[in-house]
C-alpha cells in the first residue's frame, strides 16, 4: 500500500508561490468570514471585532504561502488550495443561509 | 524527523527570499530600533523655539481664548499640551493647511506682560524622517507606491522564518546553540544566524505578521467588505459611529485644568500628554485626549487615545483607552503593542531597541553566510579562484545599502543641530542628505569591493555617529555661538551614538584585518583573485 515518495524541490516554485499567494489570501479570506459570522460575537460584533478579523488574514495567509511548497507540485497546489477554498466559501455560503 | 528532500527545498527558499528581502529589512529594523528613541531624538534635534517658557495649565483656558480671538484660523482645532519640553514648548498649539499635512504648526504664549505671543512651531522633521525610513523599507518613494512594496517584503520575510525554522530543526536536535568557536569563521557567522534566529523568532513573528497588516489593512478591509460582510465594510463601521453632542450655543467649554482633573478622577493611571479639540463639519466640538499608562499596551506608538467631552471633560469614548478597552480592541491593540513594543516602559523599549539591532544583524550576516557558503563550495570544487559576479555584487550591495543607511541615518542626525536656522526646508535637506550618503555608500562599496569597501564604510559609520555626541559637545563648548543642547535624559543618546561609533570601529578594524590576511579567494579580501586575462 504504500506509495512512491515524490522527492520536493524548489524546482516548481513559481506556480507554487503564485498559489499561495492568490488562493492562499482567499483562503484566509474565507475563514476570516467564517470567523466573522460564526465565531463569538457573530456578525455584528462591533468594530473592535472587524479589526480582529481583519488582523486574523495576516496569519493564515503568511502560513499558507509558507507551507504551499509542501504540495508535490504547482498543479496540485492549485488543485489543493482550489478545493480549499470552495469548501471554505461553500460554509461561509452555506452557513449564512442557515442562519438567515 | 523532516524529510532531507523537504529540507534542501526549504534551504533554497530561504536563501533566495532572504536574498531579496534581506537588505529592506536591513534598512527597516535599524532605523525600526532608532525609533525606539523617537521621542529624544526629536528632543535632541529641535531647536529652541524663541516662545516664552509656556504657561501653567491653570493659565491654558485663557491663552487658547486670547489665541483664537488673534487667530480664528485655529479654531477648527488646537491642541493644549498637558506636558510641554523642549520639542513641544507651548502650552496651545495649532495647526493651519492640511489637517493631515499640516503645511505649519504655530505656538502660543503669554510675555511678562501678559500679551499674546505666537511663533511658528520648528519641531525638527529628522526623527520623523527615520519613522519613514522604518515604514517604507529605506524607499524613497510616495508612501501609497512604498506601502505595497513594503508587504511583499513582509510577506517574504514571513516565508523567510518559516524556512529558517525548519532548515534548523534538524541540527537544533543534533547541537542545539553550540556557538562552534574556532578557525571556521563561516560556521560561527552561520551559528550566530542560528542562534539569534530562535531566540529571537517570537519578536521576528510578531514583526512579519504585523508589517503585513499595516501595508494591507485598506486592502484586505475592502476585499472583506465586498466578499464575506452583509452591507459591505461601512456597515461594520457604522455599528460604532458616535456623534459629538449636541450643545446650546454659547455654552462654555470646561478649562483644560477642569479637564484633567475630571479625566484624571475616571482613569487614575492614565498619565495625561495632550488635550485635542476638532470641529466636525457640523461644526461640533469633539475632544481628544492623549497619554501614557505604564503596563498596559497602547494603540498609538507611545500613547493610547480616548475621547472626551470639552464642555464637562467626561470620557465619551475609551476603546482606545489603555486598561479600560473592550474585549475585541484590547485584542487587537495588543498586537500594535507589541509592534511598538509600548507595553512596559522603558526596560521594554530598550530590550526592542536591542532586538531590532539584532534583527538588522541577522539580515547582513544571512547574505553574507551566503557568499562564503558559496565561496567555499566553489574552492573545494576547483580550488581558490576569483569570486564569480554574483557574489561581488551582492558582497558590495550588503555592504554599500547597509552600512550606507546606518552612516546616512548618523550623519543626517548629526546635521540638525547645524541646519536649523538655515532658511530651506530642513525636511528636504535631512532627506537629501540621509540618500546622499547612502547612495556614495552604494557606489564606493562597488568600486573598491566589499572587503575594503566594508572596512572603508565602517570607519564611516563610526565617524559620523560619533559626529552626534561631538555635535552636543560643541555647543557645550561653543556656548551661544553652537548648537542648544537640553541636557537632562536626551544625554542617553549621545551616550549610545558614543558606544555605537565604537562599536564600529571595532569592525572597522577586524574587516581589515580580515582583507588583508584572510583567504584571497574571498570577497572580504583586500585585493581579491582576479581572473587571468586568458
Amino acid at each position: 500500500m504504500s506509495r512512491a515518495v515524490v522527492k520536493l524541490t524548489s524546482r516548481d516554485w513559481f506556480p507554487k508561490a503564485a498559489a499561495g499567494l492568490i488562493l492562499g489570501f482567499t483562503l484566509a479570506i474565507g475563514l476570516s468570514g467564517l470567523f466573522a459570522w460564526f465565531g463569538p460575537g457573530g456578525h455584528w460584533g462591533g468594530t473592535g471585532k472587524t479589526q480582529l478579523t481583519m488582523w486574523l488574514v495576516a496569519p493564515l495567509w503568511c502560513g499558507v504561502l509558507s507551507f504551499v511548497f509542501l504540495f508535490r507540485s504547482g498543479l496540485r497546489a492549485w488543485l489543493g488550495l482550489g478545493a480549499a477554498n470552495l469548501l471554505v466559501f461553500g460554509l461561509l455560503w452555506g452557513g449564512r443561509l442557515l442562519l438567515a | 524527523m523532516i524529510r532531507t528532500d523537504i529540507v534542501k527545498m526549504y534551504k533554497d527558499i530561504h536563501t533566495w527570499v532572504g536574498i531579496v528581502s534581506g537588505l529592506c529589512l536591513f534598512i527597516a529594523f535599524y532605523a525600526g530600533a532608532l525609533t525606539m528613541f523617537e521621542g529624544p531624538i526629536q528632543r535632541w534635534a529641535t531647536a529652541p523655539s524663541g516662545l516664552p517658557d509656556a504657561v501653567s495649565l491653570d493659565r491654558a483656558e485663557a491663552l487658547v481664548d486670547a489665541a483664537l480671538a488673534e487667530h480664528p484660523e485655529a479654531a477648527r482645532g488646537w491642541r493644549v499640551h498637558v506636558e510641554t519640553g523642549p520639542e513641544s514648548p507651548a502650552r496651545v498649539s495649532w495647526d493651519i493647511g492640511h489637517p493631515r499635512h499640516p503645511d505649519a504648526t504655530f505656538g502660543a504664549a503669554f510675555d511678562a506682560e501678559g500679551h499674546l505671543v505666537t511663533a511658528e512651531l520648528n519641531a525638527s522633521p529628522v526623527a520623523q524622517l527615520i519613522d519613514t525610513l522604518h515604514q517604507q523599507v529605506g524607499l524613497p518613494l510616495d508612501h501609497e507606491i512604498a506601502m505595497p512594496i513594503m508587504g511583499a517584503i513582509a510577506l517574504l520575510y514571513a516565508i523567510a522564518l518559516v524556512s529558517g525554522v525548519i532548515i534548523i530543526i534538524p541540527s537544533l536536535l543534533k547541537d542545539a546553540f553550540n556557538l562552534r568557536l574556532g578557525k571556521n569563521l563561516k560556521r560561527l557567522w552561520l551559528d550566530v544566524h542560528n542562534a539569534l534566529g530562535i531566540f529571537s523568532l517570537p519578536f521576528h513573528i510578531i514583526m512579519a505578521l504585523s508589517a503585513v497588516i499595516f501595508a494591507f489593512h485598506d486592502q484586505i478591509y475592502d476585499i472583506q467588505g465586498e466578499t464575506i460582510y452583509e452591507g459591505g465594510i461601512a456597515a461594520q463601521w457604522a455599528q460604532d459611529v458616535h456623534e459629538d453632542p449636541d450643545v446650546a450655543p454659547g455654552t462654555p467649554l470646561a478649562a483644560p485644568s477642569a479637564v484633567v482633573a475630571r479625566l484624571a478622577e475616571q482613569a487614575p493611571d492614565f498619565h495625561i500628554l495632550t488635550l485635542q479639540y476638532a470641529r466636525d463639519r457640523d461644526g461640533h466640538l469633539g475632544g481628544r485626549v492623549m497619554g501614557r499608562s505604564v503596563g498596559h499596551g497602547m494603540r498609538g506608538p507611545t500613547y493610547g487615545i480616548a475621547e472626551f467631552d470639552p464642555y464637562t471633560g467626561d470620557f465619551t469614548h475609551v476603546d482606545y483607552l489603555p486598561g479600560q478597552q473592550p474585549r475585541w480592541e484590547s485584542i487587537v491593540t495588543s498586537f500594535f503593542a507589541l509592534h511598538f513594543g509600548n507595553f512596559g516602559g522603558e526596560p521594554v523599549r530598550w530590550g526592542y531597541f536591542v532586538f531590532g539591532l539584532a534583527g538588522a544583524f541577522l539580515f547582513y550576516s544571512g547574505n553574507l553566510i551566503w557568499i562564503e557558503a558559496r565561496r567555499k563550495r566553489l574552492t573545494k570544487r576547483h580550488g581558490a579562484r576569483p569570486q564569480t559576479r554574483t557574489t561581488r555584487v551582492l558582497g558590495a550591495l550588503t555592504v554599500g545599502v547597509s552600512l550606507g543607511s546606518i552612516a546616512g541615518m548618523s550623519l543626517t542626525l548629526a546635521a540638525a543641530k547645524w541646519i536649523s536656522a538655515w532658511p530651506v526646508d530642513l525636511e528636504v535637506v535631512h532627506t537629501g542628505l540621509y540618500y546622499a550618503v547612502f547612495v556614495a555608500a552604494i557606489l564606493w562599496a562597488f568600486r573598491r569591493g566589499a572587503g575594503q569597501g566594508g572596512a572603508d564604510l565602517l570607519w564611516l559609520c563610526a565617524a559620523t555617529t560619533l559626529l552626534i555626541p561631538l555635535s552636543s559637545l560643541a555647543g557645550a563648548l561653543m556656548g551661544e555661538a553652537g548648537p542648544w543642547n537640553w541636557g537632562g535624559p536626551v544625554l542617553v543618546l549621545d551616550a549610545v551614538a558614543l558606544a555605537g561609533a565604537a562599536g564600529f570601529a571595532v569592525l572597522a578594524r577586524i574587516t581589515r584585518k580580515r582583507a588583508l590576511t584572510g583567504p584571497q579567494d574571498s570577497v572580504w579580501a583586500a585585493q581579491p583573485l582576479q581572473a587571468d586575462p586568458a
